[in-house]
């Protein structure tokens, strides 16, 4: 539970670790690219987590093979994100049509490899690891669906010439964060 | 507009200069600020000067080291399976780096943590390798790692040197006279929020710049090139946040 609530709303990845920052400004220009995007980031999310985990400690930890955690980390996560992407296409069309399109590129957000990683670097339990890939990707979501939000409004407001596009997003981007500040402490206060 | 073969030819050997490319990396096409490449470690790593050089010395290293490779290998490399085989490539480079700060700067290991591997689905580099390396000689593939790297890493200086004076009154970790006495450091420039907006303001003065550049040479500036790297990127500009970036 806590793990959960802080990877959501404490931790955040985008809006903390900066995690996925890239993805996070190219697809909240509207709200349901960003609501496929972000279904298909929980869905790597929780899928690698539930590979990479096993693998680290089944295989490379065994074979003294540490080092290789970050090379074989992301051939992992591609050749998943691919094998999805060819599953669902053939099993569930409504779901491929849905988010079909942000899957490839979901290979190369950097909250997906951040979040296995993570898990290993704070040597999380299995189902640790699995609680905090689903609070990961539900804390984009949330970050998504609250900017993408925001992001319509301010794509509409007269902004200064040299702050149009771009830097007015990027700004709009730290007040959203800042706003996540309020849940600072909400973890140990609720959960102590 | 029409123009004379010969000089269409000495054009591009300008361009393919090494001068040229690395002060296009460096200045007119910074990865940063004018790309919008890369941007995730940018933010989390410039909450200090220190943190950012070191990052930005680590880019470099993996910039020139892939450049360098996949330059060798563009021919022998199939068209079809070239993304993975880059990341391949970059991932070994990652690692060496990974290992080799793990190994002597144990204290910068803890400051960077997570965001060392990351350099492997950093943009900056698979965009490189794919619109550059890919298709260049080996030297001046070098020549652009570097002057990438170098751009990169001036434009993580920069903003961590912003940061940690405004954020913490320190400049390398030393302390800086008048702040904390007279000026009170600011928080807000060290936290998360803080990044996003150093990063707003920065690339608002790099647009004045640009445009004051056209007005002074009365022509527009080398436009920063069509993000031919779609695929580099995951598939799509937008995702890079790259296509935007160059529109403005």
């Amino acid at each position: 539970m806590i793990i959960l609530f802080s990877a959501i709303l404490v931790d955040n990845f985008v809006l903390s670790k900066f995690l996925g920052i890239c993805s996070f400004l190219g697809v909240s220009k509207n709200l349901k690219t960003a609501m496929g995007m972000s279904g298909a980031v929980v869905l790597v999310m929780l899928a690698s987590t539930a590979l990479t985990w096993p693998i680290q400690y089944l295989l490379l930890d065994p074979l003294g093979l540490g080092y290789l955690q970050t090379l074989v980390f992301i051939l992992v996560i591609a050749a998943l994100v691919q094998m999805i992407e060819m599953v669902m296409k053939k099993t569930m069309p409504p779901l491929y049509n849905a988010l079909g399109i942000f899957l490839p590129l979901i290979t190369t957000n950097c909250a997906v490899l951040g979040v296995a990683i993570l898990n290993i670097t704070k040597s999380y339990s299995f189902l640790d690891a699995m609680v905090n890939a689903l609070g990961g990707g539900l804390g984009y979501t949330l970050s998504l669906f609250l900017f993408s939000g925001v992001r319509s409004k301010v794509d509409k407001a007269d902004v200064p010439e040299a702050l149009k596009g771009l830097p007015i997003t990027l700004i709009a981007a730290s007040l959203v964060a800042v706003s996540f500040f309020g849940f600072k402490g909400l973890v140990e206060n609720l959960f102590s | 507009m029409y123009k004379d073969p010969e000089e269409r030819k000495k054009e591009q050997k300008e361009k393919d200069s090494p001068m040229h490319i690395l002060m296009d990396g460096i200045l007119f096409e910074n990865p940063v600020f004018r790309l919008v490449l890369g941007i995730c470690p940018l933010l989390a790593i410039t909450t200090s000067a220190k943190n950012a050089v070191s990052m930005g010395i680590a880019v470099i290293f993996v910039l020139m080291g892939s450049e360098f490779i996949i330059s060798m290998l563009r021919k022998i490399i199939p068209d079809k399976v070239r993304i993975p085989a880059f990341i391949t490539i970059i991932a070994g480079f990652v690692t060496i780096v990974q290992l080799l700060i793990s190994a002597y700067l144990p204290a910068l290991n803890s400051s960077l943590g997570l965001y060392i591997p990351l350099i492997v689905v950093n943009c900056i580099v698979l965009a490189r390798a794919e619109a550059f390396a890919s298709k260049k000689s080996v030297l001046s593939s070098l020549v652009d790692g570097f002057g990438m790297g170098v751009g990169f890493m001036a434009a993580l200086f920069f903003m961590g040197a912003i940061r940690e004076v405004l954020g913490a009154g320190t400049f390398f970790g030393l302390d800086l006279p008048l702040f904390g006495t007279v000026i009170e450091p600011m928080m807000f420039f060290i936290l998360p929020p803080g990044g996003f907006f150093v990063f707003g303001i920065c690339i608002c003065f790099s647009q004045i710049f640009v445009k004051w550049m056209d007005k002074k040479r009365g022509k527009p500036l080398a436009k920063a090139p069509e993000i031919g790297n779609c695929e580099a990127c995951g598939g799509s500009c937008s995702t890079c946040g790259g296509s935007e970036g160059t529109k403005i």
